[in-house]
């Protein structure tokens, strides 16, 4: 089973979420995965050790000059604009390239090739038993997807996979979240929370994905979210209050079920709901 | 006549999210004189909920082109998708969601079954607000290119500015480190990182200045919440004057922030005067490094 922690908005106890219901479950059954490859935080609270780092690389255009006749043909199939022909130079922008080979494929001279280049590194190992993968991206590198799905190739089917999303709606979001089970949005109850819970719930219903709420500092802020939850008919699964003691242990990189055991009941009662309600969708007959 | 000046531009960053670029930016929006502002969170954007903007204008963002298939002319050969990179196309039945736009399939179709089309992903919007005008924008949902919104809506911001006379825009960025903050920060003449003294804060902002660093753009750094974590705190500032950001605030935990936030104000227009003494005390050091001549400070009025 597949579940992602994603939220709209930043901040809100994603990685909290994501890595206190993978210290809650039998460890040997887990896996989590860190999406969030812009600014990857789990591996703060998990410690774990890697047995394995590998490259992510690119696929992008070289022009062997030799045989290029400067004919524009790459400039003009390229909708990226990552290549530009002006007189007798090809530019090569690597940073827009998408990689899609169309350039070196529809190159009448076959004057172009590939390379591949390094924009990031996905890490593999585990922490205390939990099977963990860390994906990077190098700084300065634009492109977040790529890694994302490099990442996600190393779901094993027999667990339960948990993956942490980054924050928005955009790409790497789709990119993380699409395939899962189930999603779980976490937010907080204030105007930029719900705005932004709205715009992720549209999200995950294009995409066609169970979900259900996680309130984090569930006591601050208004109502908002409640009440849209209950006009969405949208399950709220778990409330965790603003707790001084959490937050400071967050900031030391302590989850909370090891501040507080009493909250790995909570965890589990979480995955209960969330498998229940899953089971419940799957059974439900569907129009073909 | 005397010549243009320079248009200053501020991007308020952060690398994590949720530590508060918003809170800061309308902070400021209501401190600075003169300004544009640009919310560059095209696919989560929060300022406006603050602003409060009127619009004036509102346009169609189109980001890319996407492929339409003639199911009547596919012969389901199969070389779109045996070429496309993305698992996107299987025999002309097309998956939206994994295209990226390349247009590979359209190129190589024998049967031009293909055609490209302009790919509708979003809005962009002008407005006015009583703090000055606004540009904002709303990224369709599930769409790509969030980093060409941010070009779009930036240069909307130039053309103000120009327009206007106007001497700083004001930029709300994006999370992250990827596309859409690259393209918030290429050609801004100051970085202001909000961080919170947290692990992963520190974390995150240490990547952000990276960026920062790799566009060799000067830049700032506030910690929101200090007093969460004193020992983090410490260790940002450590870092901040080893890595030559000026650090320039040090904000409390305060409920009244959230409390301005509930009821849609700027911090500096609610009640909570400790948290607005700081603000204030960032944005001069914030306003007289962006405009250090005195001829500067008064075109910010």
């Amino acid at each position: 089973m597949i579940i992602s922690i994603a939220s709209g908005k930043g901040g809100t106890g994603k990685t909290t979420i994501a890595i206190n219901l993978a210290l809650s479950l039998p460890k040997e059954t887990v896996q989590l995965i860190d999406c969030d490859v812009e600014e990857p935080n789990s591996h703060i609270f998990l410690k774990p050790t890697f047995h394995r780092v590998t490259s992510v690389g690119m696929r992008v255009p070289r022009i062997d000059e030799s045989k290029c006749t400067y004919c524009g043909k790459c400039a003009q199939v390229c909708e990226y604009h990552a290549i530009a022909v002006i007189l007798k130079n090809v530019l090569v922008f690597d940073e827009l390239c998408h990689g899609c080979g169309a350039c070196s494929y529809l190159c009448p001279e076959k004057a172009i090739f590939e390379v591949e280049r390094e924009i990031g590194i996905i890490q593999e190992g585990s922490a205390n038993g939990i099977s963990f993968i860390n994906g990077i991206l190098n700084i300065g590198e634009p492109m977040a997807s790529p890694i994302i799905r490099k990442a996600k190739e190393g779901i094993q089917k027999n667990k339960i996979t948990i993956l942490d999303a980054p924050p928005g709606t955009a790409c790497p979001v789709i990119e993380t979240v699409k395939g899962s089970d189930f999603c779980l949005l976490v937010t907080e109850p204030t105007p930029f929370g719900l705005n932004d819970l709205e715009l992720a719930v549209g999200m995950l219903e294009k995409l066609g994905i169970q979900m259900g709420i996680v309130i984090n500092k569930a006591d601050i802020g208004d109502r908002g979210i409640w009440d849209y939850c209950k006009s969405k008919n949208i399950p709220i699964l778990m409330e965790i209050p603003m707790d001084r003691k959490i937050a400071e242990s967050y900031s030391k990189g302590i989850p909370i079920v090891v501040e507080n055991p009493s909250y790995i009941q909570r965890f589990c009662d979480l995955f209960e709901k969330v498998e229940k309600l899953h089971e419940s969708n799957r059974r439900r007959p569907r129009i073909e | 006549m005397m010549e243009q000046n320079e248009i200053k531009q501020l991007a308020i960053v952060s690398g994590k999210g949720g530590t508060g670029k918003t809170t800061i930016a309308a902070a400021f929006a209501s401190l600075a004189k003169n300004k544009v502002m640009v919310d560059c969170d095209v696919d989560a954007a929060d300022l406006h909920l603050l602003l409060q903007p009127k619009v004036l204008t509102q346009e169609k963002y189109f980001g890319g082109r996407s492929p339409r298939v003639d199911l009547e002319k596919c012969t389901q050969c199969g070389l779109c998708t045996e070429v496309c990179r993305f698992n996107a196309i299987d025999n002309g039945v097309l998956d939206p969601i994994s295209c990226e736009g390349c247009g590979f399939c359209f190129h190589i179709c024998p049967e031009s079954a293909i055609v490209m089309e302009e790919a509708f992903s979003g809005d962009w919007f002008f407005s006015e607000t009583s703090y000055g005008p606004f540009v904002h924008a709303r990224l369709g949902i599930g769409e790509e290119n969030s980093g060409k919104l941010v070009t779009v809506v930036r240069k909307k911001a130039v053309e103000i500015a120009k327009e206007k006379n106007l001497a700083l825009i004001l930029i709300d960025g994006p999370p992250g480190i990827g596309c859409p903050v690259t393209a918030s920060l290429t050609g801004v003449n100051l970085i202001l990182a909000v961080t919170e003294p947290t692990l992963s804060g520190i974390h995150d902002l240490e990547r952000i200045l990276k960026l920062s660093e790799h566009f060799k753009i000067p830049s700032m750094v506030c910690i929101n919440k200090f007093d969460i974590n004193l020992e983090n705190s410490q260790k940002i500032i450590s870092y901040c004057e080893k890595n030559g950001s000026k650090l320039v605030g040090r904000i409390p935990y305060e409920p009244k922030v959230v409390e301005a936030l509930v009821n849609r104000k700027t911090v500096m227009d609610y009640p909570c005067n400790e948290v607005q003494g700081i603000v204030n005390q960032m944005w001069k050091e914030v306003e007289n490094t962006l405009f250090p001549s005195p001829l500067d400070g008064e075109r910010l009025g």
